[in-house]
């Protein structure tokens, strides 16, 4: 009977550890076929392999309006960076560090663009320009993008800034530091794995966001994107498996690169102050 | 203030809108791109009477809901098995549910074509093999659009119930071992009720972001698979009925919020921001 039952166990074991393969193999298979496509030789965007070649590379390298739009995605998801994790960890110090009144009312509210469809928030915008009267503009998309990644970073920054102890700061005020410079000296540096995570989440937001972005982009704007969405409603070709995978490259090499910077660097600095960590 | 900017941002990009868009429910539709803000209640009674629109409404909420729950079951798993496993980089398989997140959705979304289409991996497979003659019709249908749906929001559901295993004090289930439970009575009455909440929060999040998705049903549906999220977009921006997408908008907001609210309702919010944001 017990080892009945022991059996029992290991095969609900390794039923789970099935089910987890198989759930890995169903989010790769499709990246990994798209990649493999992307160096077809074939007219055709599908299988069967005919032949290695890079011509669809060249084909998208030449190709005036993939570039434009990857131009276009590339300045607004480095401007919604920039300006979200500013925004983003200023507004989490608050939340942290300070009391004021409508403090709940304001963290659930900074969550809620995280929450709403984005096909609400896109047609809301639209509907307060035109109840104004105003064009759809570039600052118009920015902004927007902003208010979609400003709940992550706020989080990531939060979830940080409650595991740094208030005594650092209160020890910088009492030596006479001004709150701002206690802020830039103590907070911010302690801080910089949660700004450099939330601004590498934003760019991908941002760089990635496409539902929205329908609505929002000024006539005759495409980001990247909506590019490929409009190239979809054409055919599926290999230049769009080439352009997939140039994309996963960009996306996917940025923050892998990044977070490999940030650890040795932070290995660095462990190594230079060896009892920061026990404190 | 130091909340000012996202304060003025909340503002004018999310409350405003909405506000400005609950209004316009209200306003008279003339022709194309054109409307007065004569009041009406044509729009909301075009909607609650045409059963077009309800249909809509329902089938989305279907697919909403098949999806949340076969993420919820099939995700479950892995976030069980990352959690309990001994295996020594258990980060790489953390990192390999992150990896995802950062790759393009709409690429994602469309990879699925070179695994279903007619030139797909499945179908050349089989063709080749010569157990079929001609390619299955496998895309654009409502299971392409699920198990699209599926593929980028599996993620969100196992760190949403990772997060919740990871905050369970593990002497609790040595605890019911030792008790003499078998392991899977610990797992049935310590683990599971304990995970509950990150389950919760993620067949939330799930149905939330399936219900109003625009991309997948786009890519990977037929005409006939479209949902709310795809008429709205029609509405708007192909017959420029804007007090019809805006009462369309708030409809889906209105719905959408009514099961979140249950959801705090019971659960709180915690759960959800702790999902989010890791």
């Amino acid at each position: 009977m017990k080892l009945g039952r022991r059996q029992e166990g290991r095969w609900a074991w390794r039923l789970t550890g099935f089910v987890t393969l198989c759930v890995y193999i169903f989010m790769f298979a499709p990246i990994v076929a798209t990649v493999i496509l992307s160096f077809n030789a074939s007219m055709f965007g599908g299988f069967p392999m005919t032949g290695f070649s890079l011509q669809w590379y060249g084909k998208l390298m030449a190709n005036e309006q993939v570039l434009t739009a990857f131009r276009t995605s590339l300045w607004i998801a480095l401007v919604t960076s920039a300006v979200t994790t500013a925004i983003g960890v200023v507004t989490a110090f608050a939340l942290v560090r300070f009391e004021f009144p409508g403090k709940q009312a304001l963290s659930t509210l900074v969550i809620l663009p995280a929450l709403v469809p984005e096909t609400i928030l896109g047609v809301g915008l639209l509907v307060l320009i035109k109840a104004i009267d105003q064009p759809r503009t570039m600052l118009l998309l920015v902004l927007g993008h902003i208010l979609l990644a400003v709940p992550y970073v706020v989080l990531i920054t939060q979830a940080r800034m409650v595991g740094i102890r208030r005594v650092y700061e209160e020890a910088a005020l009492s030596l006479g530091a001004s709150r701002f410079s206690s802020f830039r000296e103590i907070t911010l540096p302690l801080l910089i794995p949660a700004v450099v995570g939330g601004a590498l989440l934003a760019f991908t937001i941002s760089f990635d966001n496409t539902s929205a972005s329908l609505f929002w982009r000024p006539a005759g704007v495409e980001t990247m994107p909506t590019q490929i969405l409009s190239m979809l409603k054409i055919s599926i070709s290999p230049e769009i498996n080439a352009l997939g995978t140039v994309m996963i490259l960009v996306t996917v090499g940025i923050p892998l690169v990044g977070g490999l910077i940030l650890q040795s660097l932070t290995r660095l600095k462990r190594r230079d102050q060896p009892k920061e960590e026990t404190l | 203030m130091l909340v000012a900017p996202v304060l003025v941002l909340l503002i004018f990009f999310l409350v405003l809108p909405i506000a400005v868009m609950a209004a316009y429910t209200f306003f008279t539709f003339v022709t194309a791109g054109v409307e007065t803000s004569a009041l009406t209640t044509a729009n909301w009674h075009e909607f609650l009477t045409d059963s077009y629109y309800s249909g809509f409404l329902l089938k989305t909420l279907r697919v909403g809901a098949i999806t949340a729950t076969l993420c919820g079951v099939l995700g479950y798993f892995p976030a069980y098995f990352i959690w309990a496993t001994t295996f020594k980089h258990k980060w790489l398989l953390l990192l390999l549910l992150i990896v995802p997140f950062w790759i393009s959705f709409t690429i994602r979304t469309f990879s699925w074509i070179n695994i279903l289409g007619e030139q797909g991996v499945i179908n050349v497979a089989l063709l080749k093999l010569g157990i079929i003659n001609e390619p299955l019709p496998m895309l654009y249908n409502e299971g392409a659009v699920i198990l699209g749906m599926l593929h980028f929001l599996l993620p969100y559901m196992i760190l949403n119930v990772y997060v919740s295993l990871e905050s369970i004090d593990r002497t609790l289930i040595a605890a019911a071992r030792s008790m003499g439970c078998t392991s899977a009575q610990a797992f049935r009455e310590v683990t599971l009720p304990l995970s509950l909440p990150g389950l919760a929060a993620g067949l939330l999040l799930c149905f939330v972001l399936a219900a109003g998705s625009y991309v997948t049903p786009q890519l990977l549906g037929s005409g006939r698979d479209a949902l709310f999220g795809n008429l709205i977009y029609d509405t708007i921006m192909g017959e420029l009925n804007w007090p019809m997408g805006a009462t369309l908008s708030i409809v889906l907001f209105v719905v959408l919020g009514f099961f979140a609210a249950i959801y705090t309702r019971y659960m709180g919010m915690s759960q959800i921001v702790k999902g989010l944001g890791g």
